[in-house]
């Protein structure tokens, strides 16, 4: 009965650079930031002159956007190091840097670089990390993450996310347009744009592939669409609506949910489109299914007891637990990557909000100063959420930490910006 | 004879439907006293079984199409909810019965039912919302004798839904639009 048809559509439309980017704004901050220095990289001594130092800008900007770090003002240090005999430590302590990044970038045949870069520390006078990158130009700014989230993670001791990506959808002039950035927003990149509403974007768990609701037939429908060759396949096209993609984390199903008998139901689908079987059988709404980081059970939003809040099944289907008990409206869960966290979106008397959940104990905070919050998703690392909302009467990207301190704010030069999601690790 | 019977029953059924309904859809409408209303209930009732014999008139388009007529309940097309809910509220009765009745003396005549939500909350949660609310008009009308191959449910949730900032304006975005094919 349910035939599925696999079209194979070529897009013309491969990848090419949005004009809209985003910047990122902080708001708020650790309780304690890391105080760091940065001294500019420069070529080394005989070296020819490099055209313009990115890296460094994007390793202090990466630092100083994830709200633990205080990046100092490094002009005016009498030294200005770029190699390990050339660091006078007293220079750094009396501007109190616990931490000092210096390093030394090349220009090599063939229009490649050589970055090489050190993280010392101020107070032991010792050096924390050594790295060389033999790079073409246009890496640069993928290497000043890499460099960023090395330097997070050893001051911190949990993984960075500035090597990251995120998607979300523009509307803009009538046209929606689903777009792939970094995670700093920079080299944003149309996947799809169409005059119908897309919704709902979803990353394989290999960050290879985007889910994505499309209405362009005039009804949603779920394509699964390749970042590396532009190719997509109609997933799932049955009578009525096709919506809230959700890959395993194996990535070799989705859920989805179908209104094939009336009402929305979730079911698991191939990521081919094949093989669909029904997992959720209630007389409500079950929407916005979310795997667990183990693929056993899934987390759904459903109102079967009235209003609608979250509730977790087996995957396969059964017997469903509600989770969230606290107001009466608590939709769209996102699971950390660990397990130990459940993010949502809660209707409080001071509107819509992002909230967390302790799985284990039930505890649940409210941590966004928005009020018009939707699509809450975890930064790989579980530390940041990223989510939608309206400031000033346009959609805008905003992000907050785990513990409510650290807030960002995602500015688009242009558009309505909504219906993000956060990638994983680029390949 | 029977065409002017046809359109003093909609005419008396427009009215009831507008004294029912308050005035925020249509702002114009006159003030009517309740005798009629209450008259035109059972008029219309005789209309739905004579109605095989008005529908080549109206799908002529010719200018007597109840459809098109301002005056006329049926040029209503939207009926509006609650928040989170999906229920058809009693006061959108006369006008769920009037296109019931008109479909059923119009078998050809289709209509698509487009649920829409208010913008906050769960986009994916409104959508199914949205299509709650367009199978909840769809029961109503199909229990009046509509057929099911006359009747298709769609969702926008809240994707054609307005830069709503407060009650007022969010209200007007919870509703079903009934939308006949080739109007």
């Amino acid at each position: 009965m349910f035939k599925n048809r696999l079209l194979f559509i070529f897009l013309l439309l491969l990848p090419i650079v949005g004009k809209a980017e985003l910047t990122v704004e902080v708001v708020g901050g650790a309780a304690q930031q890391i105080p760091i220095a940065i001294v500019p990289f420069a070529p080394p001594p005989g070296s020819a002159a490099i055209q313009q130092d990115n890296v460094t800008n994007v390793i202090s900007a990466d630092l100083r956007m994830s709200g633990l770090f205080r990046v100092l003002e490094t002009r005016g240090v009498a030294t200005q190091p770029h190699t390990i005999s050339e660091v006078k430590y007293s220079d750094w302590t009396s501007i109190q840097a616990q931490a000092l990044t210096i390093g030394t970038v090349e220009t090599l045949p063939g229009n490649r670089l050589k970055i090489s870069f050190r993280l010392l520390d101020v107070l032991k006078q010792n050096q924390l990390l050594a790295m060389e990158f033999n790079i073409t130009q246009a890496q640069q700014r993928a290497t000043a993450h890499r460099i960023a989230d090395m330097i997070y993670e050893k001051l911190t001791g949990e993984k960075g996310v500035f090597a990251t990506r995120i998607t979300y959808v523009n509307k803009e002039n009538g046209r929606y347009s689903l777009q792939v950035a970094d995670a700093d927003g920079f080299n944003a990149q149309t996947v799809v744009s169409s005059k119908e509403p897309l919704i709902s974007p979803s990353w394989s768990p290999d960050g290879t592939k985007l889910a994505y609701v499309s209405f362009e037939k005039k009804k949603p429908v779920i394509f699964v669409q390749s970042l590396v060759s532009g190719q997509r396949i109609v997933l799932a096209n049955f009578k009525g609506n096709n919506s809230a993609p959700a890959w395993s984390p194996d990535g070799t199903k989705l859920a989805i949910v179908l209104t094939y008998s009336a009402n929305s139901q979730i079911y698991v689908i191939n990521s081919d489109g094949t093989g669909l079987q029904q997992v959720s059988f209630s007389n409500g709404i079950d929407t916005e299914p979310e795997w667990s980081p183990d693929g056993s059970s899934m987390y759904f939003t459903s109102n079967r007891g009235g209003g609608p809040q979250i509730y977790r099944m087996p995957a396969s289907g059964g017997d469903a637990k509600r989770v969230t008990f606290e107001g009466s409206y608590n939709v769209s869960p996102h699971v950390s990557t660990d397990g130990k966290l459940l993010t949502f979106i809660k209707q409080t008397p001071a509107g819509f909000k992002v909230a967390v959940q302790d799985l284990a104990t039930g505890q649940v905070q409210t941590l966004s100063d928005t009020t018009q919050d939707e699509s809450p998703s975890f930064a790989p690392n579980g530390r940041m959420i990223l989510y939608a909302t309206n400031v000033g009467g346009k959609g805008t990207l905003a992000a907050v930490s785990v513990d409510g301190r650290v807030k960002q704010r995602l500015k688009d030069s242009g558009g309505d910006v909504r219906e993000p999601s956060w990638g994983s690790a680029i390949n | 004879m029977k065409k002017s019977l046809l359109m003093s029953v909609l005419l008396a059924a427009t009215l009831a439907a507008c004294s029912n309904n308050a005035v925020k859809d249509k702002p114009a409408a006159p003030v009517v006293d309740n005798s009629t209303s209450t008259q035109s209930q059972s008029n219309a009732a005789v209309n739905a079984k004579e109605g095989a014999s008005t529908s080549g008139a109206d799908s002529n388009g010719a200018s007597g199409n109840p459809l098109k007529d301002p005056n006329n309940i049926l040029s209503k097309r939207s009926i509006y909810f609650d928040f989170d809910k999906d229920q058809v509220k009693a006061e959108y009765r006369p006008l769920v019965e009037a296109h019931a009745k008109y479909l059923v003396a119009n078998p050809n005549a289709k209509v698509v039912l487009q649920g829409s939500a208010d913008n906050r909350g769960s986009r994916e949660y409104n959508l199914s919302l949205g299509q709650r609310r367009s199978v909840a008009v769809k029961k109503a009308v199909n229990v009046l004798g509509a057929q099911d191959k006359q009747i298709e449910t769609v969702s926008y949730g809240e994707e054609k839904a307005a830069d709503c900032k407060d009650e007022a304006c969010y209200q007007k975005d919870r509703r079903v639009d009934i939308v006949y094919e080739n109007d």
